[in-house]
C-alpha cells in the first residue's frame, strides 16, 4: 500500500547493455514462447492447445492435467484447477456504495492475493480513485486522482470510487478481440482464455473502464503467497505477454462464496449477488437505491452498479 | 523444371552482382537489421515491459509504424489509378515499382504487428479455420484479411509482370486488368479498415469520430506518393530506366490536392474540438498544447504541421513543384510530417489521457527504437533487393530462358 510498490508498476525501463542484450539468447527464445514445462510433449502440447470453447470435457480434463503439471514444476507446489461451469439461472451483479467506500484499498491488495496477480511487476484488478468532493462529477475522470498517499483515509473534502472489471452485457472487449480468446460466460462474467490470447492489446485499447491489465514482464508471485484453490478461466497463474482482468472471482463466486473484494471491505461498501434472484441483496439495491453506472452513454451495460446509499 | 532453376540461379546471381556502392548499401542494412534482431531477442526474453508501453498507453511506437506504412502500401494506388484506368502513359510505365513498394510496406506492417504482440508464436490464432478469428465481430480481423489479400494482389500483379517481360512476352491484360481494378477498391479499404480499427472504439473519444477515415487516406495520399517520387529519381539514376519529368510532376501535384484535402479535414476536426471544448478536447488539447503540464508531443505535432503547411505550398506553385531540389524538399517535409502526424500523432493521444483521466507520458525506449530500425533496414533490404531484380527485367537486360530458344545472355 506503499507508495514506492504502487509506482513500481509503470516504471521506466532499463537501458541496454549489450550484455544483457546477448545473455541466454538461444534459451530465451524458447523460454519466452513456452514459459513452463520442460518436456518437449508439454512444450508441443500447449503450442497445440485448442480454443478453451472448442475443447471436449475429457481434452479439458487433460488439458488441466498437464497445465497442473507444468504449475507444480514452476512453482514446487500443487495447484489445483476447476474449470466449474455456470449456474444455470444465475447472472451476477456487483454493487458499489460510495458513501461508504473510504478509499484503504484493501479491496486492491485481497484481490491481489485471491486472484494470483503478479507481484513484481505488480498487477492490480483494481484502481481506486479520489474524487474532491463539489468539484467535477465522476463522468469527469481526469480530475480524479489514482496516486493518493495520505497518512489516513478517509480524507476530509474527498470521496473514493474503485473502479474494476464492469462486466458489461454488450462487452466492447470482446467484439474486439480478433481471437475470441475473451468472451461472456453464461452467468454475464467476462473471461479470458489465458492460452488462446495472443497479447495484441486491442481489447485494452477497447475498454472504456481501463479494466484490463497485461503481463509486461514475466509475472512473479512468492510460492508461499499463492492461491493454489484456481479456475482455468479466472485466478490461475498467468504468462507474460497476456491479457487479464477481473473476474468476479469466478472461483469463488461459482462455488457460491462472495468475491474476495466484497469479503475483506472493512465497511460493506460492496454488495454482490444474483441479478436473476429478486430476493437477492444487489436486486434490493438496484431497486432502493439511485443506483448509476460508469459511462451510460456509450452502452455497455456495466452489471457494476455504483450508488450512494446516505 | 529445368528453366525454372536455372532462371532462379541467374536472378540470384544477378541480385547478388552489384558495385561498392550496392554493396555496402547491403551491409549498412545487414548491420541494422542485426541490431533490430538482438534487441528482439531482448524483448522476447523479457516480455513487452522492455518498451515504454504500459497499461495506460497499451499501444505505442510499433503500432505507429504500422499506421504509417498501411499508408504508405494503400497509396500505390495513386499510381495505378490514373495509369490504368486513364491509360496516362508516363506514369504507366512507373506503376510496377509501386506496387513492388506496397507489397514491402506491408510485409513491414505485419513484421511491426508481430514485434508487438505479447505471444508471437500463438499468431495463428488469428487465422480463419485452424485458429478461431473473430470474424466479423473484430475490426483486427478484417485488417488481417484486407492486409494479407493485399500483399497477395501486389506481389502478383508485381510478379505476373515481371515473369512476362523476363520472357519477353506481352502481359496478358484478361488476367491482368480484372486484378488492378479490384486492387483500387483494395487499396482504399486497407487504410479505410486500418482507420475503423481505431474508429469503432467508443472508448476512445480522439479515434472515435467520422472524420478519422478520410483524414487516413488524404494523408496515406500525401505521404506514399512523396516516398514513390524520391524512389523514382533513384531508380531513374542508378538505372536505364526512364522516367519522364513528366509523370513525376504529375504526381507531384496530385500530392498537393491531397495535402490541401488533409489540411482542410484537420482544420474541421481542429474547429469542433476547439470550439465546443466539451471534455473530449483533452486529447487534442494534448496534443497541441500540452495538458496539466504534460507537453512531449507539442514539438511534434507542431513541427508536423508546419512541415505538411511548407509542402503543400511547394507542391502547390508550379514553380517549386518543377523545381528538382524543392520537390525534394518538400517529399521530405510531406512523409516527416505524416509520418509524425498518422503515428505517433494518432496513435498515442487514443491513450492520453487514460480511460481513468490518467496521463502517462510515453517516449519509445531504445529496444523499441532499435527494433523499429531493424524492420526499417528490413524493408529498405527487401525493396533493395526486389528493385535489383525488376529493374533489369524492365530494361531487357535480364531475360530468362524462353523454352525452345537459345537463352539470352545477361548483361549488367
Amino acid at each position: 500500500m506503499s507508495r514506492e510498490s504502487d509506482r513500481r508498476s509503470g516504471r521506466p525501463c532499463r537501458s541496454i547493455s549489450r550484455r544483457d542484450f546477448l545473455k541466454g539468447t538461444a534459451a530465451g527464445i524458447a523460454g519466452a514462447a513456452f514459459p513452463f514445462g520442460s518436456t518437449i510433449v508439454s512444450v508441443w502440447e500447449s503450442f497445440f492447445q485448442k480454443h478453451f470453447r472448442e475443447m471436449s470435457q475429457d481434452e479439458i480434463r487433460d488439458v488441466i492435467e498437464r497445465l497442473q503439471r507444468e504449475y507444480s514444476e514452476k512453482f514446487d507446489t500443487r495447484i489445483d484447477i476447476n474449470a466449474r461451469k455456470a449456474i444455470p439461472g444465475t447472472l451476477f451483479g456487483y454493487g458499489l456504495d460510495l458513501s461508504r467506500c473510504i478509499g484503504c484499498r484493501r479491496c486492491v491488495y485481497a484481490c491481489v492475493r485471491e486472484n494470483n496477480q503478479s507481484r513484481d511487476p505488480q498487477v492490480h484488478w483494481i484502481t481506486v480513485l479520489r474524487f474532491k468532493k463539489g468539484e467535477k462529477w465522476v463522468n469527469d475522470l481526469e480530475g480524479a486522482e489514482k496516486y493518493y498517499y495520505p497518512e489516513k483515509v478517509p480524507e476530509e473534502g474527498f470521496f473514493y470510487m474503485p473502479v474494476q472489471c464492469q462486466q458489461c452485457e454488450n462487452p466492447p472487449c470482446v467484439k474486439a478481440c480478433p481471437t475470441q480468446a475473451t468472451w461472456k460466460e453464461p452467468d454475464g462474467i467476462v473471461v479470458i482464455d489465458y492460452n488462446w490470447c495472443i497479447g495484441c492489446r486491442y481489447c485494452m485499447a477497447a475498454c472504456p473502464y481501463g479494466a484490463r491489465r497485461f503481463n509486461w514482464g514475466r509475472p512473479r508471485i512468492p510460492k508461499e503467497e499463492l492461491n493454489t484453490e484456481t479456475h482455468y478461466l479466472g485466478n490461475r497463474p498467468r504468462y507474460v505477454g497476456v491479457v487479464e482482468k477481473c473476474t468476479f472471482c469466478i472461483q469463488r463466486t461459482r462455488a457460491g462464496r462472495y468475491p474476495a473484494c466484497v469479503e475483506i471491505c472493512p465497511v460493506g461498501a460492496r454488495k454482490f449477488g444474483n441479478l436473476l434472484d429478486p430476493n437477492s441483496e444487489i436486486r434490493y439495491c438496484i431497486e432502493n437505491k439511485r443506483v448509476f453506472r460508469l459511462k451510460e452513454d456509450l452502452n455497455t451495460l456495466p452489471k457494476f452498479y455504483y450508488f450512494f446509499a446516505t | 523444371m529445368y528453366y525454372v532453376i536455372s532462371d532462379f540461379l541467374k536472378t540470384l546471381k544477378h541480385v547478388s552482382k552489384g558495385s561498392k556502392w550496392y554493396y555496402g548499401w547491403l551491409a549498412f542494412l545487414t548491420f541494422f537489421i542485426l541490431l533490430g534482431l538482438v534487441a528482439y531477442i531482448k524483448q522476447l526474453n523479457h516480455g513487452l515491459i522492455e518498451t515504454a508501453m504500459r497499461d495506460q498507453v497499451s499501444w505505442g511506437f510499433y503500432i505507429s509504424n504500422f499506421t504509417f506504412l498501411v499508408g504508405v502500401a494503400a497509396a500505390a494506388v495513386y499510381l495505378v489509378v490514373p495509369a490504368y484506368v486513364y491509360n496516362f502513359r508516363p506514369i504507366k510505365e512507373i506503376v510496377l515499382f509501386g506496387e513492388l513498394l506496397a507489397a514491402t510496406a506491408i510485409m513491414m506492417c505485419i513484421l511491426f504487428i508481430v514485434v508487438d504482440l505479447g505471444r508471437p508464436e500463438r499468431v495463428w490464432h488469428i487465422l480463419p479455420i485452424v485458429g478461431a478469428m473473430n470474424f466479423p465481430s473484430s475490426l483486427l480481423a478484417w485488417d488481417v484479411l484486407v492486409l494479407n489479400g493485399y500483399l497477395f494482389l501486389n506481389l502478383f500483379i508485381a510478379f505476373y509482370a515481371l515473369f512476362k517481360l523476363a520472357h519477353g512476352k506481352e502481359l496478358n491484360m484478361q488476367i491482368i486488368k480484372p486484378l488492378i481494378i479490384i486492387s483500387i477498391p483494395w487499396a482504399i479499404s486497407i487504410h479505410t479498415v486500418t482507420a475503423f480499427l481505431y474508429n469503432g472504439l467508443s472508448s476512445r473519444p480522439f479515434w472515435n469520430a467520422s472524420i478519422l477515415a478520410p483524414r487516413f487516406i488524404a494523408s496515406a495520399l500525401c505521404s506514399g506518393p512523396a516516398l514513390m517520387l524520391i524512389i523514382f529519381q533513384i531508380v531513374r539514376k542508378v538505372s536505364r530506366i526512364e522516367i519522364e519529368d513528366r509523370a513525376i510532376f504529375k504526381i507531384a501535384e496530385l500530392i498537393a490536392y491531397a495535402m490541401g484535402l488533409n489540411l482542410f479535414l484537420f482544420a474541421a476536426e481542429f474547429f469542433k474540438e476547439f470550439y465546443s471544448g466539451s471534455i473530449h478536447l483533452a486529447p487534442m488539447k494534448y496534443l497541441y498544447f500540452g495538458l496539466h503540464g504534460h507537453t512531449g508531443m507539442v514539438p511534434w505535432m507542431w513541427t508536423a504541421l508546419i512541415f505538411n503547411i511548407t509542402a503543400f505550398i511547394l507542391f502547390l506553385l508550379p514553380k517549386t513543384r518543377e523545381h528538382y531540389f524543392s520537390l525534394n524538399l518538400a517529399c521530405v517535409l510531406v512523409i516527416s510530417g505524416v509520418y509524425i502526424e498518422k503515428g505517433m500523432g494518432l496513435v498515442v493521444p487514443g491513450f492520453i489521457p487514460g480511460t481513468l483521466g490518467e496521463i502517462y507520458e510515453y517516449t519509445p525506449t531504445m529496444v523499441e527504437r532499435v527494433i523499429t530500425i531493424g524492420i526499417w533496414a528490413a524493408g529498405a533490404l527487401i525493396y533493395t533487393l526486389l528493385l535489383k531484380f525488376a529493374m533489369p527485367v524492365y530494361t531487357g537486360d535480364l531475360r530468362f530462358t524462353v523454352r525452345g530458344e537459345k537463352a539470352l545472355k545477361t548483361t549488367d
